[in-house]
């Protein structure tokens, strides 16, 4: 057991159990986010509980937050250690031959997805927890739906976050049915399961996509 | 057929080596791949040159022996065949191949295309046997029964051959592939259950030790295989190592 965690398997699992935890946030946090094309009462009122809930903010949250760092270090790690397993590159690697573009490219569609999460807490995360914490404002469960949309009158943020869910989709792609291989779970229910994982891959960055363009083209 | 080889020459281990472009003509469509290589050493013997050093042996895809990246995949463009079983009929009048040695650190280069796979043989001595009592009181191997789809599918991990297509083929030279299949075929048959957990825990140990790459699931190896050894072998080893792992 003692030397479990420095195994290759071993830290392939935890990347992806790590992921899986990351896409079922996901999915809670466009189930959320989807109130909001439709009723700015009901996101307000889910908004107000997720930012004022002890659990919620005190528990599930830094676990979130382990689990989002926990996941990108290990991509970087084994990144790293992939790299290193191949010093010298072939001078003709014809990938594309037995592989998807976005098995290959985990790195760089992790990197995207980085990336959008530092402007995504510039935007959301950090005026949230300044507010609350540091100005200590009192407690107002009706402004969470200005707040958000507000954001979305600017068209090049609403391009960037299009762009970045693109990047999503094609991590979660191959992230999502993947992480059940590494698991180790048996090839027919893996295989079961790959139609489900594509369509949640696509579906719900494309449903993040059309919330950013919604409240875009409702602001113009 | 007149063709453009470009091939990866390097004098020894230590030497940088490169690539060096000979024009080769008169090749038939239904010469092997092999005996293409073997017109092209006798030119160069001819002409007083150094031949090209590539592994090969039974020829018949049989024995693992032959390797050589083709044109960017491992044992060329076609499946489920070895380098020796390729015929130049998968190529055109004209057209220019690159060929050079598989590439992983744990593959290291000996010789133009020859490169050291011993690290495949530690992994397999690590614990890719079953104990058997030879002194005289041998059991009768039918007696033990086993099911027909486990002796299926535990043959079918045993067909790898361990060429080292998977590692060369896969973005991280990966040997899971590898490693899964010589751990499938014996966690499969009640004869390897004795030694199942001490035999997963090491072989993943050297394989991890020899400095080959993570598996990041592209299936790379699984298409490249010239024996079609399946993914679900990798699957299973994370099985066995986890269940092992926490034992």
């Amino acid at each position: 057991m003692s030397g479990i965690l420095k195994s290759s398997i071993a830290r392939k699992v935890v990347m992806a159990l790590s992921g899986l935890f990351l896409v079922l946030f996901l999915l809670q946090h466009f189930l959320i986010n989807f109130t909001s094309v439709f009723s700015a009462t009901t996101f307000n009122e889910v908004s107000h509980f997720m930012g004022s809930n002890f659990f919620v903010q005190f528990l599930l949250q830094p676990i979130l937050i382990l689990g989002v760092i926990i996941h990108f270090v290990l991509g970087f790690v084994l990144e790293y250690n992939n790299r290193k397993a191949r010093v010298k590159k072939y001078v003709r690697f014809n990938g594309s031959a037995n592989s998807t573009w976005m098995s290959r490219n985990m790195i760089w569609t992790g990197l995207v997805v980085l990336a959008f999460l530092v402007l995504h807490f510039y935007d959301f995360w950090f005026p949230e927890i300044i507010h609350k914490y540091i100005q200590v404002h009192p407690e107002d469960p009706t402004r969470y739906y200005g707040e958000t949309v507000a954001k979305f009158t600017d068209p090049v943020r609403t391009l960037l976050y299009v762009i970045s869910f693109i990047f999503l989709s094609l991590h979660l792609l191959h992230g999502f049915s993947s992480s059940f291989q590494s698991v180790g779970w048996h090839e027919k229910f893996y295989k079961g399961m790959r139609g489900a994982t594509v369509a949640f891959s696509i579906l719900i960055p494309l449903g993040f996509i059309f919330i950013a363009v919604y409240h875009y083209f409702n602001q113009v | 057929m007149n063709l453009t080889l470009k091939i990866w020459r390097q004098k020894d281990a230590n030497a940088k080596g490169g690539i060096v472009t000979y024009q080769l003509g008169g090749v038939e469509p239904d010469m092997s791949f092999l005996e293409m290589l073997d017109v092209l050493n006798q030119d160069l013997i001819d002409k007083g040159e150094e031949p090209v050093v590539f592994d090969h042996d039974c020829r018949e895809g049989i024995c693992g022996t032959c390797s050589l990246q083709i044109n960017g995949e491992p044992h060329g463009p076609d499946r489920l065949i070895t380098t020796c079983q390729l015929h130049m009929r998968m190529f055109k009048d004209g057209d220019t191949i690159v060929i050079e040695p598989f590439r992983a650190k744990a593959f290291p280069v000996i010789k133009d295309l020859i490169v050291d796979r011993s690290s495949f043989e530690r992994i397999q001595q690590a614990g890719g046997y079953v104990s058997v009592n030879t002194s005289g009181n041998t059991q009768d191997a039918n007696a033990i029964l086993v099911p027909k789809d486990k002796a299926d599918t535990a043959f079918d991990a045993a067909t790898c051959i361990g060429c080292g297509a998977c590692v060369a083929a896969c973005k991280n030279a990966s040997a899971m592939l590898f490693t899964s299949a010589k751990v499938s075929q014996l966690a499969l048959l009640p004869q390897g259950e004795v030694e199942a957990d001490r035999r997963v825990l090491a072989m993943v140990e050297q394989m991890d030790k020899e400095g080959f790459g993570n598996c990041t699931n592209t299936g790379a190896c699984e298409i490249e295989c010239p024996k079609g050894i399946s993914l679900e072998n990798i699957a299973r080893m994370n099985r066995e190592y986890l269940r092992a792992s926490t034992k």
